[in-house]
């Protein structure tokens, strides 16, 4: 776990308005009052706002494809024509360079259709942008759920129970901790992605977004697991928990009621950045063509679409990045402001 | 103090032949498919098939087939890929690691110096407008991705921007060897070393501004204003020594999460035939052999070099090293 200090982000602002609410949110418990510190952040609020909109504007996908663009994303459409001025141009338009031979997909029309223009196989960019967002978000969100599952069960048995359990959860998390995240996601995803997988009665098919999301939820677990471990050692030996045990409530219940509530801020303090974190990893393993497989989308592969039409139609592989930048920039954002209102002498960040 | 770094490197072993097996088992005993079939690569014939099996005594105990994997990885070197027919692997890994470590190593000087620079800039002109500025570039520099920035230089130096005189010195992509001439080198690496360092520069700059702003509190430093030192020579020669030792640390953990990581998409972008070059191509053709050798070999770099920084810390912090 790499440790960075941090310090504060920008201090709140506060007007006189919520000066005047703040004594009322102080009575209630301290999650309403995270909140309400929370509320006062503005940067986090917009970053927040921001991700809304992101997230809501991907889900409109389908709509945005059928009503306004009037295109397939998932069909090429190399013989398609458009109409732009009242004229009727063809989506891959003649080379104009060099032989005249081949052609060069449509750029940016800034209309309804081809808004961001077409990839290599004349699909609409606009929509692709809006259907793999979909795609990304889903494998982020997903893989940060599974791995906070995982990495909550091993860190809090490790750290409760102690002992041999807890000498083999460590040492296996040391030895996941140190292979290098990317190099064991191409591991597990070239292995998996040319076969389906078979665990039991369960079958994952090679095409499936499941892959890439256990892959990137797997490889993340000990950056949550460890300190959430570390974290429940010195819980264990609180006075409080000393005292729930010399009163002799069962270990369950003081896992239930004591423990978990402790670990759980520092969880959610994580999962923006979590977030963030698997977004990049998610790009870079489609990048590499062993993430979302075609015909899907994400932004990943987006971007790697457009590297062959990086000096032509630059548009291809810049939006997809835009994108990432501004939905991984507003996680940090909200990230940092759920940090300082959860948990605010906390020192962790995950990388 | 040598028991430290005699504990350090056991540890080191330990994760290195953890890592190993973990690999071993992905490759070889992953449900659902027939290693030998994986291994052979897309539509081999049953013949290759059974060769691969053969070969790597897939029908043997796998304590036996993991002996085998390390003998032919490290002892004998003689790891071929059944997509290039007898192409020797190992060979081909040695040859590009070179450049994916010039690659590395001079993007983690340029990150370092500029670390320390905006950090020091940071913590001596406080809440000015470089503060500001550092905070806001280490928030874009982290939220970026490598590759795609390199892709975005590429667009302005190579080709929107080429035939200025800002970018006209930028050479064709691809990797110059360094003793055939140094100075082409240079040119050709500048840039993926920007592309790559952006990632952290930021970062390095926030925390070495914290760490100063800590030590600034120090009664050491309190006795050395008192003396009448210069403010300069306060924040270089008392204040910045102090606050560069938690930098190795975690410099440690970024050189290897940056080689194991964004360096390998980057190299991708930049058509710099090191590591991650060579594992794109693989991964294209599903040559699993060559996947298997540049995972193993740059984890064990990785692994290698964070022991290497640690022990480094052993030796320069004398809070550790007393102990």
């Amino acid at each position: 776990m790499p440790l960075t200090v941090e310090t504060s982000t920008s201090i709140p602002l506060v007007d006189a308005h919520e000066i005047a609410l703040e004594p009322v949110a102080r009575q209630e418990g301290p999650w309403s009052r995270a909140w309400a510190k929370f509320r006062r952040d503005r940067t986090a609020v917009g970053a927040g706002v921001l991700l809304i909109v992101i997230v809501v504007a991907s889900l409109l996908a389908p709509l945005y494809a059928s009503q306004i663009a009037h295109t397939d994303p998932f069909r090429s459409g190399l013989s398609a024509r458009i109409l732009i001025n009242g004229k009727r141009v063809p989506v891959m338009q003649p080379s104009t360079q060099g032989l005249g031979l081949g052609v060069t997909p449509i750029g940016p029309t800034w209309g309804a259709r081809y808004l961001l223009g077409a990839d290599t196989q004349g699909r609409d960019v606009a929509a692709r942008l809006l259907y793999g967002g979909r795609n990304t978000l889903l494998i982020a969100g997903a893989a940060t759920f599974l791995c906070f599952v995982f990495a909550a069960i091993l860190g809090i048995v490790a750290g409760f129970f102690g002992g041999i359990v807890d000498l083999v959860i460590s040492r296996v998390l040391d030895i996941l901790w140190a292979f290098p995240v990317f190099l064991l996601a191409i591991s597990l995803s070239i292995v998996l992605i040319s076969q389906a997988l078979v665990i039991g009665p369960f079958t994952i098919g090679a095409g499936s977004l499941a892959l890439p999301i256990v892959i990137i939820g797997l490889v993340y677990v000990p950056y949550v697991a460890r300190p959430v471990r570390g974290q429940v050692l010195t819980l264990k030996n609180s006075e409080f928990v000393l005292a729930a045990i010399g009163l002799g409530i069962p270990r369950w219940r003081i896992l239930l009621k004591d423990i978990l509530p402790n670990v759980s801020t520092t969880l959610i303090v994580f999962i923006p950045l979590m977030m963030a974190l698997n977004i990049m990893t998610e790009s870079a393993l489609s990048f590499l063509s062993v993430g979302v497989q075609p015909p899907d989308a994400s932004w990943g592969t987006i971007i790697l679409d457009g590297e062959s039409l990086l000096y032509t139609r630059p548009a291809v592989s810049l939006a997809p990045g835009l994108a990432i930048v501004i939905t991984v920039l507003a996680l940090n954002l909200l990230g940092d402001g759920v940090r300082d209102a959860l948990d605010p002498r906390s020192k962790l960040r995950p990388r | 103090m040598a028991l430290t770094i005699l504990q350090r490197l056991f540890q080191m072993l330990f994760v290195m032949f953890g890592i190993s097996v973990l690999a071993f088992l992905i490759f070889f005993a992953t449900p659902g498919a027939d290693p030998a079939a994986r291994i052979a690569g897309r539509n081999a014939s049953p013949e290759t098939v059974a060769a691969v099996r053969a070969n790597f005594g897939l029908d043997r105990p796998l304590p036996i087939q993991y002996g085998l994997m390390m003998k032919r990885l490290f002892v004998t070197r003689d790891l071929t890929s059944f997509v290039n027919r007898g192409q020797r692997v190992i060979p081909q890994v040695l040859d590009a690691a070179p450049i994916t470590l010039c690659l590395v190593v001079g993007a983690a000087f340029f990150w370092l110096v500029g670390g320390v620079v905006l950090g020091l800039l940071a913590a001596a002109l406080r809440d000015s407008f470089i503060d500001k500025a550092s905070m806001a570039i280490a928030l874009v520099g982290v939220s970026i991705p490598a590759f795609w920035l390199g892709e975005v230089l590429n667009l302005v130096s190579q080709s929107r921007f080429h035939d200025t005189w800002l970018f006209a010195w930028v050479p064709a992509l691809g990797y110059k060897p360094f003793w055939s001439d140094p100075w082409m080198w240079f040119k050709t690496l500048l840039i993926p070393w920007i592309s790559l360092a952006t990632l952290y520069i930021g970062l390095y700059g926030r925390v070495l501004r914290a760490n100063l702003v800590e030590a600034y509190q120090e009664d050491f430093i309190r006795t050395a204003r008192a003396k009448g030192l210069s403010p300069g020579r306060v924040l270089i020669k008392h204040a910045l020594r102090t606050s560069l030792i938690p930098f190795i640390t975690l410099f440690g953990l970024d050189f290897g999460a940056l080689v194991g990581g964004q360096a390998l998409l980057t190299e991708v972008v930049f058509g710099l035939n090191g590591i991650g070059r060579l594992t794109y191509q693989s991964l294209q053709t599903l040559d699993l052999p060559v996947i298997l050798a540049t995972v193993i070999y740059a984890s064990f770099f990785v692994v290698m070099a964070n022991a290497l920084v640690d022990v480094v810390y052993v030796l320069i912090d004398p809070r550790v090293r007393g102990s």
